[in-house]
């Protein structure tokens, strides 16, 4: 039996290489784990059927010498994400028996390397949520304590990589939802820049936020797979290739600012803001300096989200009608078939549908949109500022440890534990949360570590040497 | 403050079938967080640096569309219903 708990891809590319063991044993391994497992995680919605299949063509693969770092590397995808003739559905009912007609580019650019797909994460619906509690298919536990939340909204994922049931996943990131879960699961998840990895077959829900990343063990795991799936694709307009050089910076001549205000506001845990505190001493030792930076706009970080994000799910969801994609409930005529098929959308997304058709209705929209997207240019121009006079800017990753499942009714209670995740997406910066430790009961926290738009590189950089 | 009336024509615009039930949590849902986003009011437009002046047009020419029909079938297959080559609908007229 190989032992799954202390792999990596590298380690694992060594060992297929070498012949230590093949693709289709490794994968028979995560099989076996997640048949033990997955029964009380819930981390998957679907095991695919043909895991043995696709590990017998990475290992004729790496027999004829072709090995990339990816082949035979088994991967956990986010129900969001397309991968051609197998079923999506964003952990919703109104895409319950949809099987999408094509690959999502960074699902192609994986198979082209060689990585084997084990099955389909649960998340929250359309991926709105913090803890995969709004999955029409059940919450995904945590694998620390299973009477709590994996984080959200890429849950499954965070989980399957923490429970050893994948050896790396895919998540995406609106607000957080890559590195939430990763910190409240102890795995590393990284949101790129805006734009570095192709949106193209990601179900979108705020399309100007929306980040495709990877949820891994160790930082150097997470680089592989976004090296394999980032660049601009035709595909998607608003991707962009990666210009910034990955330089190399010591630790000692790291220069960290922390936005003392921002962190500190009302609502943060104390043994989280210890923890941050602690890690801040051990950069500190280590020869990293540690600045004050002042981002006065970051007040208005959540609240900016909770408008633009609702405005452009609304509009995005527009498109299940019963009519392109998904099952139909038939009603009495046209219109009615339409009322009758968003039935199936659950609640959390119905209250975004509409929230969203508030902020951008007449006589409305100047007061919320308007007024939303004037604080994302101050935020942005913050960051800009800031990021002038430092290398990279800490935050915690999560102002709460994983939640216990159900405690968190009030939807506005949920929405202000992502008030330290939103800010990257809204600047479209690179951001990535590592593990710091643990609270005293044993749930694990998050260091987020965010750098400048187009900065991937050296904020991974960064975090391979202080790690 | 954000009456059930209001919910009810969101829903409507929005095609979302709510109870009076639903109306009524939504109602108490959207007035909270309302409360809270509502706060960006303060932000002072004069101040916003035009950031947004370095954004660019990133859509493609219309030209060089792919050959017609090469994708038709991949699409049609997810469509709840269908007749030939057309996704078929209740009569709208």
């Amino acid at each position: 039996m190989i032992a799954l708990k202390t792999l990596t891809i590298q380690k694992v590319h060594n060992a297929l290489v070498k012949g230590e063991y093949s693709a289709l044993e490794l994968a028979e391994t995560y099989l076996a784990e997640i048949e033990k497992k997955n029964k009380e995680l819930n981390a998957y919605l679907e095991v695919f059927a043909d895991v043995r299949e696709q590990a017998r063509e990475a290992d004729k693969k790496i027999k004829a010498g072709k090995a990339e770092i990816l082949t035979g590397i088994p991967l956990a995808i986010k129900d969001n994400i397309l991968i051609q003739a197998r079923r999506a559905s964003a952990a919703s009912k109104i895409l319950e028996g949809y099987v999408a007609p094509y690959d999502a580019t960074a699902i192609k650019k994986l198979k082209k390397a060689g990585a084997i797909f084990l099955g389909r994460t649960n998340c929250d619906e359309f991926a709105m949520g913090g803890s995969t509690e709004n999955s029409a298919y059940g919450v995904t536990k945590n694998p620390y304590d299973t009477e709590r939340v994996a984080g959200g909204s890429s849950g499954g994922s965070g989980a399957a990589v923490a429970a050893n049931l994948a050896l790396a996943a895919l998540g995406s990131d609106t607000g957080g939802s890559v590195r939430q879960p990763a910190s409240f699961c102890g795995v590393v998840g990284f949101k790129p820049s805006y734009g570095v990895v192709s949106r193209n077959g990601l179900i979108a829900m705020g399309s100007s936020l929306d980040c495709i990343g990877p949820i891994a063990k160790t930082v150097e795991d997470a680089e592989i797979i976004f090296d394999c799936i980032r660049g601009k694709d035709s595909l998607d307009s608003t991707s962009v290739e990666l210009k910034v050089k990955s330089e190399k910076l010591k630790v000692e001549d790291l220069k960290i600012g922390i936005p003392r205000s921002f962190v500190e506001a009302d609502g943060i845990n104390a043994e989280v803001l210890k923890n941050f505190n602690e890690s801040l001493e051990r950069l500190q030792t280590a020869g990293a300096k540690i600045v004050d930076v002042e981002l006065p706009s970051l007040r208005y970080a959540l609240a900016c989200y909770y408008i633009i994000m609702p405005a452009e799910a609304s509009a995005n969801l527009a498109r299940f009608d019963g009519v392109k994609y998904g099952p139909r409930v038939s009603g009495s005529n046209g219109i009615n078939d339409y009322f009758k098929t968003r039935a199936l959308f659950g609640k959390e997304v119905r209250r975004r549908i509409i929230l969203g058709t508030y902020v951008l209705s007449a006589g409305y929209y100047d007061a919320y949109y308007g007024k939303a997207l004037a604080a994302r240019s101050l935020i942005r121009a913050d960051f800009e500022k800031a990021f002038g006079k430092v290398d990279i800017i800490a935050v915690p990753t999560s102002p709460v440890p994983a939640w216990k499942i159900g405690e968190k009714e009030n939807p506005l209670s949920a929405y202000l534990a992502d008030i330290f995740t939103v800010t990257a997406n809204i600047a479209g910066i690179p951001a990535i949360s590592v593990p710091s430790g643990n609270t005293k009961s044993g749930l694990p926290l998050g260091l987020q570590i965010m750098a400048e738009a187009g900065s991937d590189g050296i904020l991974l950089n960064i975090c391979k040497s202080i790690s | 403050m954000i009456k059930k009336e209001d919910i009810k024509k969101l829903a409507e615009l929005a095609r979302i079938e709510a109870n009076e039930e639903e109306t009524k949590s939504l109602a108490k849902d959207i007035e909270a967080i309302l409360g809270y986003v509502q706060q960006v009011q303060n932000v002072l437009v004069q101040d916003t640096v035009q950031k947004d002046d370095a954004l660019i047009n990133v859509f493609r020419e219309d030209a060089n569309p792919h050959e017609s029909g090469i994708y038709t079938d991949a699409l049609l297959s997810v469509v709840p219903e269908r007749d030939g080559q057309y996704v078929k609908v209740k009569k709208i007229l």
